[in-house]
């Protein structure tokens, strides 16, 4: 036992075997089938493998399985389960703010750190609040706009 | 607005989102083998000898000696090796693959393997080349006569930089072989394409190869062409190992050996006599990299537009497309249009310069419109809305007063607006639709009275899906739920074609709306019932013969007109884009928001093209910037604000009137972008990417 690592996955206590030094994004599509995490470039720049780690905004690819014993870890798989991520699913909806899909995940994600600590963001925080994750596909628009709508018809949920 | 134009949450929006759709790295296959490639680190060379090391039990190497068929990928030629034919040609031409069950074992195999090469001296600059892939040329009016009467002639040089596509979903496939059959199912634009490569590779009949599209991550042109490449290999390594082979890319790698936008360098001159631009020549040459992939119709489209959306009675138009030992280049939205379009269009504002004018007024006064000859002396068959457009544009952007007000500015911050007008034509190039691709659709009726919809057109997040399903329920009067749409399978689909070249609404659209038509006419409850539906070429168009690069090479035209607004800091060259406004003509949008989020999405992409996607190739032909730490593209906080807006113009070729829209958006971005900076510099300014070291150059030259 004593050389597990051991944290809590959406919601439920799980353990690794994996090494210290792997990174979370492999250890949670690979060993724990959590393909919503995508992974896009192993370094850190665009967001695509975005997980909550203890309430914030973090891309599993830059993250080492010995820095999260005793973490909690949600990814879209868990998030998507919640009443939050179903006011930002319909505002997406109505904004057709899913094209490709791939930064999807993340960016909802990256969604729910900004509302969790902003409610009633301004455009201008809003962008900022997505700028590490990178969309090739929408121009980002139509996911302010979500954003904007999720905020308004979601009120009391953040 | 048209009723079909309302928008309905896309069919995909809820398997994307919540991260439950399965893209092809996501898929679980007992059995599977990683494959890992070997390329090339150097540009040019012979191999001498390739030292593997003794493999454990159950790891491969699979290189060219293991192709069953042909060691040969067709794309529109067939030079692209499988695996290294003994000579390598480019950094990242694949030269062997290793696969096993370990990913990590596969990489330190791949580590220990050593490649003796005897190099050669590559060829890195297109203007060196000595060898010339494609070239074609034309005509129009007494373009010698324009220029021996003129009063002055103007020259001038542009050139163009790569774009990387930066769909985030890198290139990946799985190969298997089972019963005399390979299967590939990965990430592609075109599972036809793949088919046929594979096919030929393999030396199979066609019933013995089955292509799927899982879930795709993005494409923009980039899954054209190189899963041919990719499918070809994995095919080969599934058919060695006896077990499925998974490839997936790593971005670096990705970005090192997958297609770019062909960089290219351009010379334009103009005869200009009382005032009026009376004659163009265009000299263009586009760097295809080491094979020739996709390039012979890139370079055709790029000179299709080389003279732009403009009414010149008088020009000749050349252009090659050469070798190089750099990475091929291939499909970019806009497919080889971005490039001249920018000549043409900063070409424009210069020669209004010279001649007293605003380079708004000299483009309104030269438009094409309705009944005028093209540049390949076809005609503009239908109407064109550009006066309407720019009447918008000015609406929503204020640009005419912009113009006016910026010309007298003074003090450290410097503000410049700038305008481009484009098109891009709907459809394959030339006779392609008629005579190569010959699309085909079926539309099933189950005895449950649900309707199948039949087609190879794949959805890459453009929103195929839902577009084609809105257009078979509004046809045979049923509800959406009653239409099924699912990713293409080459056992289950006909041929419709590649999903490329702005088509597949116009064109394969247009099919599933006639097959809907007779289905419905037909329609029997409670039994099965099949319509196959066949390409007709509209008999309105003027024959397109490539030999002499005459006639319609397109039946319509998509349409926009683009603003950009910026502010540069003269101390720091610091540049802020302040706005970016754009108006399009795409026919009767099928869907309004996903018209619009394709329109925000390719204009952005014009504009990351026009300012900051640098990509760098050093003297050893190695890209310097191989990631996304260093190969930039435009986030969030970039633009501010895109604000589009579409112009209804029926197409009546067109399903409910649609007509091309996918790659309109991003080809003007990039001149629009460059012009404003123009203006916020006051010098004139000739190549892509402008970016901020540029904009120090001209601050710094402008001081001494």
């Amino acid at each position: 036992m004593n050389d597990l690592i051991h944290f809590t996955l959406n919601g439920e206590k799980v353990t690794s075997d994996r090494s210290a030094n792997e990174r979370l994004l492999d250890v949670l599509r690979e060993d724990f089938k959590l393909t919503g995490v995508k992974c896009g470039c192993k370094e850190g720049e665009c967001g695509a493998c975005s997980v909550l780690l203890d309430g914030v905004l973090a891309n599993s690819c830059m993250v080492a399985m010995g820095s999260i014993e005793g973490s909690e870890v949600v990814t879209i798989e868990g998030y998507s389960e919640t009443k939050r991520f179903q006011a930002l699913s319909d505002a997406y909806a109505q904004t057709s703010a899913v094209q490709c899909g791939f930064c999807i995940p993340g960016m909802v994600l990256a969604c729910e750190a900004l509302l969790a600590k902003n409610p009633n963001p301004t455009d201008a925080e809003i962008r900022k609040g997505i700028s590490g994750n990178l969309c090739r596909c929408t121009g980002y628009n139509a996911i302010v706009e979500a954003v904007k709508i999720a905020a308004r018809e979601g009120k009391g949920l953040w | 607005m048209q009723s079909i134009s309302k928008s309905i949450p896309k069919r995909d929006h809820f398997p994307k989102i919540s991260g439950r759709a399965k893209y092809v790295d996501d898929l679980q296959i007992e059995g599977l083998l990683h494959g890992k490639i070997l390329r090339s680190s150097v540009a040019c060379a012979e191999i001498n000898e390739i030292l593997i090391p003794d493999l454990p039990n159950g790891y491969f190497v699979i290189d060219k000696n293991d192709v069953p068929g042909v060691n040969s990928v067709h794309v529109v030629d067939d030079d692209t090796p499988v695996f290294s034919d003994g000579t390598v040609n480019y950094v990242g031409e694949a030269i062997l693959m290793v696969a096993g069950r370990d990913l990590k074992v596969v990489n330190q195999i791949l580590k220990q393997i050593k490649v003796i090469y005897h190099e050669k001296q590559p060829v890195l600059d297109m203007m060196k080349s000595d060898t010339i892939f494609y070239q074609y040329g034309y005509t129009k009016g007494d373009w010698e006569s324009a220029f021996r009467d003129a009063d002055k002639i103007i020259e001038e040089d542009f050139q163009t930089g790569y774009q990387e596509h930066v769909y985030m979903e890198v290139q990946g496939m799985i190969g298997s072989y089972e019963n005399g059959k390979a299967i590939i199912r990965g990430t592609m634009q075109c599972p036809y394409y793949v088919h046929t490569a594979v096919k030929r590779a393999m030396g199979f009949e066609s019933d013995k190869v089955q292509v799927i599209q899982e879930e795709m991550g993005g494409a923009f042109g980039g899954k054209e062409d190189y899963p041919s490449i990719l499918g070809c290999q994995v095919a080969v390594a599934a058919y060695k190992t006896g077990k499925p082979v998974k490839v997936i890319l790593d971005r670096n790698e990705d970005i090192t050996c997958s297609p770019k936008r062909h960089p290219a360098k351009m010379h334009y001159r103009a005869a200009i006599k009382n005032g009026e631009v009376t004659g163009i020549d265009a000299d263009v040459v586009y760097d295809c990299g080491a094979f020739t992939t996709l390039s012979p119709v890139v370079l055709q489209r790029g000179l299709i537009c080389a003279t732009g959306v403009y009414d010149f009675k008088n020009l000749r138009v050349r252009g090659k497309a050469v070798k190089t030992n750099t990475v091929p280049n291939g499909a970019f939205r806009g497919f080889g249009g971005p490039q001249t379009f920018f000549s043409i269009e900063m070409f424009m504002d210069h020669l209004a310069k010279e001649i007293g004018l605003d380079s708004v007024r000299l483009k309104e006064r030269m438009v094409v419109k309705q009944g005028d000859d093209s540049a390949t002396s076809g005609k503009y068959h239908f109407h064109v809305p550009f006066p309407a457009m720019i009447e918008k544009l000015d609406q929503i952007s204020g640009f005419r007063k912009k113009r006016e007000t910026f010309r007298h500015q003074t003090g450290r911050y410097r503000s410049g607006i700038g305008i481009s007008l484009v098109y891009h034509g709907c459809g394959f190039t030339g006779s392609g639709e008629r005579d190569l691709i010959k699309g085909v659709v079926k539309v099933v009726k189950n005895t449950d009275d649900t309707v199948e919809l039949l087609t190879a057109g794949t959805d890459m997040g453009q929103g195929l899906k839902t577009v084609f399903a809105k257009i078979a329920s509004d046809t045979l009067g049923i509800p959406l739920e009653q239409v099924i749409v699912q990713n293409p399978d080459t056992d289950r689909v006909p041929n419709s074609g590649p999903t490329a070249a702005s088509r597949s609404l116009m064109v394969v659209g247009k099919l599933l709306q006639r097959a809907a038509e007779k289905l419905k006419q037909d329609w029997k409850p409670g039994e099965y019932q099949e319509v196959v539906e066949k390409y007709v070429h509209p008999d309105f168009m003027i024959p397109w013969d490539l030999s002499k690069f005459q006639g319609d090479p397109y039946p319509d035209y998509s349409w926009s007109a683009n603003a950009v607004e910026v502010k540069v800091d003269t101390l720091t060259a610091t540049t802020e884009i302040v706005g970016a406004w754009g108006v399009y003509d795409v026919g009767t949008p099928i869907d309004m928001a996903i018209i619009i989020g394709q329109m925000q999405g390719g204009f952005l992409q014009g504009i990351g093209y026009g300012s900051m996607e640098l990509l760098g190739v050093n003297e050893k032909g190695v890209i310097r910037n191989n990631s996304f730490s260093d190969y930039i593209i435009p986030t969030s906080m970039d633009v501010p604000n895109l604000v589009t807006e579409v112009v209804e113009n029926t197409y009546d070729n067109g399903p409910f009137g649609g007509k091309g829209a996918g790659e309109l958006p991003a080809v003007g971005g990039a001149p629009a972008f460059v012009e404003a900076m123009e203006n916020a510099l006051g010098v004139n300014l000739h190549h892509t990417p402008f970016s901020q070291e540029d904009a120090m150059k001209v601050l710094e030259a402008l001081k001494k």
